[in-house]
């Protein structure tokens, strides 16, 4: 029976990793990794999952006589209501470029910030904003509406009183 | 122990007593007066609060015209509205309405409060100023290169740190200017929604939309925004600003002290005795080469062109401090810092104007708010932090206008710059730009060329003709630099004196509508 040593290891191989720098690196590793979790979970916090803002639906008495084409701005909101023919419908005053509020004019919407035009169902004449004016889902009942500023409709939904 | 110690307790007590004066000055100053050079370099190099200056400092640095005083004046101006900021915050109010109340109390019930609010307003102008000058120095004598580049990207954290308390700044007073600037600035953040919406990705990934949510902690500028900004402001920057400026400040002594050309030591010449001596005595100098490894200031040159920092440097740096308080204070007695009327959510302030120095951003971000208000800046950024490591090249280094080229390529590169940017403004304000052009061209191509986008092409294009002209990165970058200097600062000059409502152009306001 031979017996085979197990040969010695010559000064040139490279020296396998002693055990406790092994255990060293992995204790630095596992520190490090729960340090970069805790920031992760750190910067959670700042991102709000429930947003404090007030309900954007509101009613609304139209007046009276609301011309075609001229569009009723309830006060503190940020939408025209319109009244037509075909019905009514509701359109943001919220400009699609960096949020200022447009102004009505004769042919539609100016926006006074960069100067963004739109006509009067929303479309963009002129100027840097990306995206028409939003239209919102509007009900009717009576002589009074309801407007939901945070719901989008297509543009030209009117509703029927 | 000598015979005269007092024998009774009480002897000994009033004698404690006597010597207090003298025993705190000791136990404050650990290395006794420091009133030689000797014991005034150990003063600096072992005091918790000097020692990030250098123990000794080269004459050339000490000159006018290295550095101007710039890094100091932001220094001084930083360290006011530090002093005048602590002061406001015992009145504001970090609550929408209550804010504006309370600023407005600051404004005209508070004993020195005008002027202290007034002060502060000012010294964060100056604050911007000096960095962006001192930005500028520090480019043109070429003092990115090796081994400052790590402190020209530290430079730049300091930069963009500036700013955003500026802005952070701005909505504070909840006034008009205040929420119409900050929904602007906001919605910027958003902006990358213009390009996920003409891809139609913004359902799955949306960007833009979470840098407006962590900005504001709302889909709106209300109590959450303020107390973001208030947090961000008097809080989270200056922190963040403290621990940059130690870093900037301590590595300016490990590379070796301000930048200054090779030949410094022959165009100072001998040393006449311009700078006062306080003591000579004792007549040994101490250099710090043996500690420090590296390039320091006096490796190889003998100690002969450099002075203790104490007192030179700092005389240096209190006379700035002093003219920096000074020119604030004298501009908070000329002109009240604004306060319009309470932020008003339906009636947007016209023309809404955000500080004057992202006025010129304002102008790009007029045409598309994608690429001027995050595409040019971040391409400006990055551009910035790469100088350092595409020019590596050594000539003309510590001197103004340095390398190939030099002041004729920079004279040159203001006219292109300028030029340039008077040609593409005129024709965007005479003509209009793409959408008036082609009312069909697709959104996505509408939000990127912008005429920002135009501008740093030519400007790119113009900068590689220098590369290749010279042969040199150097003139290169001496090109790109000042032609992006002069874009900014005639953009910033449009959106300030010549936009009025609607953002329409009018040669003065005195030409603008009446509403
Ligand atoms: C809050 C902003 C800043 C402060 C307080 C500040 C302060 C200073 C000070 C006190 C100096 C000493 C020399 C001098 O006074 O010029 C300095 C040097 C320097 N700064 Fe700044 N700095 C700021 C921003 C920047 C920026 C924006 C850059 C460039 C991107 C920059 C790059 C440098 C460089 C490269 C040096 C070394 C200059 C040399 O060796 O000659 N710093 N800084
Ligand atoms: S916000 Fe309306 S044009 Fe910019």
């Amino acid at each position: 029976m031979t017996v085979t040593p197990t040969p010695a290891r010559s000064r040139l191989d490279p020296e396998p990793m002693p055990r406790r720098d092994f255990l060293g690196l992995a204790s630095l590793w596992a520190a490090a990794s729960t340090m970069v979790f805790a920031a992760i979970g750190m910067l959670r916090l700042p991102k709000a999952a429930v947003l404090a803002s007030p309900s954007k639906k509101f009613k609304v008495n139209l007046p009276e006589s609301l011309p075609q084409g001229e569009g009723f701005v309830p006060p503190g909101r940020s939408v025209a209501v319109f009244k037509d023919k075909e019905g009514v419908y509701a359109v943001s005053l919220i400009c699609t470029h960096l949020g200022c509020i447009v102004k009505q004019t004769q042919t539609g919407f100016d926006c006074p910030c960069h100067g963004s035009r739109f006509a009067l169902d929303g479309t963009v004449i002129k100027g840097p904003a990306p995206a028409p004016l939003k239209w919102h889902k509007v009900a009717v009942s009576g002589s009074s509406v309801t407007v939901d500023e945070e719901s989008s409709v297509p543009a030209g939904t009117k509703v029927q009183a | 122990m000598s015979a005269a110690l007092p024998h009774t307790a009480i002897e000994r007590f009033v004698a404690n007593l006597k010597a207090i004066p003298n025993n705190l000055r000791a136990a404050t100053l650990r290395g006794g007066t420091p009133n030689t050079d000797r014991s005034r370099s150990s003063f600096v190099f072992g005091n918790v609060f000097l020692h990030l200056h250098p123990v000794r400092v080269h004459r050339w640095s000490l000159r006018w015209t290295t550095t101007f005083g710039l890094g100091i004046m932001a220094t001084a101006a930083f360290l006011i509205t530090l002093v005048t900021g602590v002061l406001l915050m015992f009145y504001y109010k970090p609550y929408p309405d209550a804010a504006y109340i309370s600023i407005k109390d600051i404004h005209f019930v508070v004993p020195t409060g005008r002027f202290i609010r007034n002060i502060h307003r000012w010294a964060a102008n100056v604050m911007v100023v000096a960095v962006l000058l001192h930005m500028a120095r520090a480019f043109y004598t070429g003092a990115y290169r090796k081994p400052r580049e790590f402190n020209w990207l530290i430079g730049m954290g300091l930069l963009v740190t500036t700013l955003g308390l500026s802005f952070t700044g701005y909505l504070l007073p909840w006034d008009q200017l205040a929420y119409w600037a900050i929904t602007i600035g906001a919605n910027i953040a958003q902006s990358p929604r213009e390009v996920t919406d003409a891809l139609n990705l913004t359902e799955s990934f949306d960007p833009g939309g979470l840098q407006k949510l962590l900005l504001l902690g709302s889909s709106e500028v209300g109590e959450e925004a303020l107390i973001r900004f208030f947090l961000l402001h008097v809080m989270l920057l200056p922190l963040v600003l403290f621990g940059l400026a130690a870093v900037h400040f301590w590595r300016i002594r490990k590379d070796g002290g301000l930048v200054r050309p090779a030949n410094a030591d022959e165009i100072l010449g001998p040393r006449t005795e311009a700078y006062p001596v306080f003591t000579e005595a004792p007549k040994k100098t101490y250099q710090l080469a043996a500690i420090v490894k590296g390039k320091t200031a006096a490796v190889g040159k003998g100690p002969e062109n450099t002075l203790p920092s104490m007192p030179h440097l700092f005389y240096a740096e209190l006379g700035i401090l002093m003219l920096t308080a000074g020119i604030c204070l004298a501009l908070a007695m000329v002109s009240d810092a604004p306060l319009k009327e309470l932020a008003n959510p339906a009636v947007p302030e016209n023309p809404a104007k955000a500080p004057w120095y992202f006025l010129g951003l304002q102008e790009l971000v007029a045409h598309s708010a994608f690429m001027g208000g995050i595409g040019i800046p971040s391409i400006v950024l990055i551009g910035l932090g790469l100088i350092p490591f595409l020019d590596r090249e050594t000539a003309g280094t510590g001197e103004w206008f340095g390398g190939p080229g030099g002041k004729p390529l920079v004279l040159q590169a203001i006219v292109v710059g300028l030029g340039s940017a008077i040609a593409i403004e005129a024709v965007a304000i005479q003509f209009g730009w793409i959408r008036e052009w082609f009312p069909k061209a697709p959104q996505l191509l509408i939000t990127l060329i912008n005429p920002g986008t135009v501008l740093t092409l030519v400007y790119a294009l113009y900068s590689v003709w220098l590369v290749k002209k010279h042969d040199s990165t150097r003139a290169g970058a001496l090109g790109l630099f000042t032609c992006f200097l002069c874009g900014f600062a005639l953009l910033t000059l449009i959106g300030t004196y010549f936009r009025g409502p609607n953002w329409n152009f009018y040669w003065s306001p005195a030409d603008w509508p009446a509403h």
